[in-house]
């Protein structure tokens, strides 16, 4: 008898539509498993460094020791220009120059200066921490530099000892020279780029998605949807209506969402860094295109929203049918949280074009690099989306398949006797 | 011209043939009515005249108005209310009228419309309650006021009085004579026959996705020899 129970409730709760968001979850998991796996990969791998070496003294030959063991050299010379064009071609993290009277400076009880032309390519959470490897390399050269400083002279100043070089930093990030800040640095003020835009759309994208879906299962569940169909009003109208009422929803939802969340993440920022400083600002024409990518992206999503909730049964099956969209908007989330675009190997990068709503995470931080190929092309793509996605719902609404479903499943329960409503 | 012309409709849901050639014409005026067990078709029939289902062969005209090319003209003229139809639960059975209302007319014909609606429906002082407040029978009220309010040329009723107790059927039915006094075309379906009998002019009587005979209940009587449309029903079939 507990058998039988047994055997029911599993079939009954075993279905496509709970199994799905397990499934989801764990691919997801898998994909940021995948990304993390790598990171770990990058922090064991010696960084890819070039030396110029316009000093020739005691220490700087330390300093060229302890880099050459502990990083792959693809350039020791003492050219600047040519080791930068070198670190460039061979996808190198940075360029140390160590200047003439280097040594000298040491001896005289200064700190020698080096100088950093770091190469950055990505400002994904993830992008920089290759050269926060190389990073680490200028704290082995001082160690050393250190300890030979204590084993020749007793009396030399105790600062010195303790950091006996300074650094001279210029980041190079896709055509913009940035004086003064590492990588790492440059990232961290990147942060709410990085993580807030992904988020803030994620959020949008889900609240207003749920809102669309649920919308469709209401209608079927309340029965409200055959006197809906009957009413002198278009079926595009009905489609576009949907999608515009519940954008209004989404928006409204992700922005309560966001009130929190941007007090949350205004902690990890460096407040007294100003990115306009760095010729890193977006004017008036980039945050309007920020808007239309924000608002093509989520008509998009809606519409892609739409359709799949033509498959709701019910307001409970709508619930199932939004993880689909949920999957692509933490799918584009995450990757742009840690990865940048150009970063990413060519297949993600070729998914993440596809999912409408990665481009406006991607907006600001391309506009800021000037990058108006890939915001516009991405307004294209998503204006090109949502004219097919609504045609299909169209499509949808003006066939039988919004009141029909599933044809076959209804001709067996026809079957059993007087329960097959034609 | 005739409100609705039916000619040799046949309609499948994939390999199953829910409506096998059927033909009938509703007259200006006139209360048409199908009656039939579950799962003869009914339900379809009115799905296809009421713009909802695709053709698979045969013709459906409204008021010369062919389906589906003209769906959207179709759809300016009728007024369908499904057996099992619900309205939005958030809002009240007032601003549903509303909402409805809103798609056929503005200004006077909107307020006319929505009074009439009110006064169909009756729900009183109820009417600005939530619909998710109301029972079956009051849910029923007003959609059956949302559905005549409008003053359609044809009023496509699926069990119309389903849900109701005896006095509101009986007012629902006079409602729907009224109608078509004021010049309306009506094909509803029923399980009820003796309501069928007491409110359509003519009948047909549909059986396993066939019309098995048609005409006025008093034609139907004396061709099968029966006391009443139900007999003549069971007689038909067999």
């Amino acid at each position: 008898m507990i058998g039988n129970i047994i055997k029911k409730e599993f079939k009954e709760l075993f279905t496509l539509s709970t199994l799905l968001p397990i499934v989801v979850v764990a691919l997801v998991f898998g994909f940021v498993g995948q990304m993390v796996g790598n990171v770990g990969e990058t922090i064991e791998e010696k960084p890819v460094i070039g030396i110029a070496d316009m000093d020739g003294g005691d220490f700087s030959d330390i300093a060229m020791s302890v880099l050459i063991e502990k990083a792959e050299v693809i350039y020791d010379g003492s050219d600047a220009e040519e080791g930068l064009k070198e670190v460039r071609e061979e996808n190198g993290v940075a360029l140390l120059v160590i200047p003439e009277n280097f040594s000298q400076n040491i001896y005289a009880n200064h700190p020698g200066e080096i100088e950093i032309y770091w190469i950055m390519r990505g400002a994904g959470m993830l992008d920089s921490v290759s050269s926060g490897v190389a990073e680490g390399l200028i704290q082995s050269v001082n160690q050393e530099i250190s300890k030979e400083l204590i084993q020749q002279d007793n009396s030399l100043d105790p600062a010195l000892v303790l950091a006996p070089t300074t650094r001279i930093e210029t980041t190079f990030f896709k055509g913009k020279k940035v004086e003064g800040l590492s990588p790492s640095q440059l990232s961290s003020m990147l942060i709410s780029q990085s993580v807030v835009m992904p988020v803030v759309v994620m959020m949008l994208i889900i609240m207003a998605g749920v809102a669309v879906i649920s919308s469709m299962g209401l209608e079927k569940e309340n029965k409200t949807l055959e006197t809906l169909l009957t009413l002198p009003v278009r079926r595009s109208h009905i489609v576009i209506g949907k999608v515009v009422g519940s954008a209004l929803v989404g928006v409204l939802m992700a922005a309560i969402y966001m009130i929190g969340f941007l007090y949350y993440m205004r902690s990890f920022q460096i407040s007294d860094i100003n990115l306009a400083d760095f010729g890193l600002t977006l004017g008036m024409q980039d945050y309007l295109l920020v808007g239309i990518s924000l608002f093509a992206a989520l008509l998009a999503g809606l519409s892609l929203c739409i359709v799949l909730g033509t498959f709701a049964k019910n307001y409970r099956s709508a619930q199932a049918l939004i993880f689909p969209i949920t999957a692509l908007a933490m799918i584009s989330s995450f990757t742009i949280m840690f990865k940048d675009f150009d970063t990413i190997p060519a297949v993600l990068r070729v998914l993440l074009f596809a999912i409408p709503f990665s481009h406006p995470m991607m907006a600001v931080r391309a506009l800021m690099l000037d990058n108006y190929p890939l915001v516009i092309g991405g307004i294209a793509y998503a204006a090109v989306f949502t004219v097919i996605m609504i045609a299909v719902a169209v499509r949808i609404f003006n066939s039988d398949r919004l009141l029909t479903g599933s044809v076959q499943k209804r001709v067996g329960l026809g079957k059993l006797g007087w329960g097959f409503r034609r | 011209m005739k409100a609705v012309e039916v000619k040799e409709l046949v309609k499948d849901y994939g390999n199953f043939r829910a409506i096998k050639g059927i033909s009938f014409e509703v007259s200006e005026g006139e209360i048409f009515g199908l009656i039939g067990p579950n799962g003869a078709g009914k339900t379809t029939a009115l799905r296809v005249v009421a713009t909802l289902l695709q053709i698979t062969s045969g013709s459906v005209t409204v008021f010369d108005y062919e389906l589906p090319k003209e769906a959207g003209e179709v759809r300016k003229i009728i007024s369908y209310l499904p057996e099992e139809a619900g309205a939005y639960k958030n809002l009240t059975g007032k601003e549903y009228l509303n909402f409805i209302a809103k798609f056929f007319g503005e200004g006077e014909k909107f307020q006319s419309m929505v009074q009439r609606g009110l006064e169909i429906a009756n729900l009183g002082e109820r009417i600005n309650d939530k619909v998710d407040t109301y029972s079956k029978g009051m849910t029923r009220l007003l959609l059956v006021g949302r559905a005549l309010m409008v003053n359609p040329r044809l009023a496509i009723l699926d069990e119309p009085t389903s849900g109701l107790d005896v006095v509101n059927a009986q007012e629902v039915r006079r409602i729907i004579n009224s109608s078509v006094e004021a010049g309306a075309a009506v094909l509803l379906s029923s399980h009820n026959m003796l309501e069928v009998e007491l409110l359509c002019h003519r009948i047909a009587l549909i059986n396993d996705g066939k019309i098995v005979a048609s005409g006025t209940a008093a034609e139907l009587k004396k061709e099968y020899d029966a006391g009443n449309i139900e007999e003549a029903f069971v007689k038909a079939i067999k």
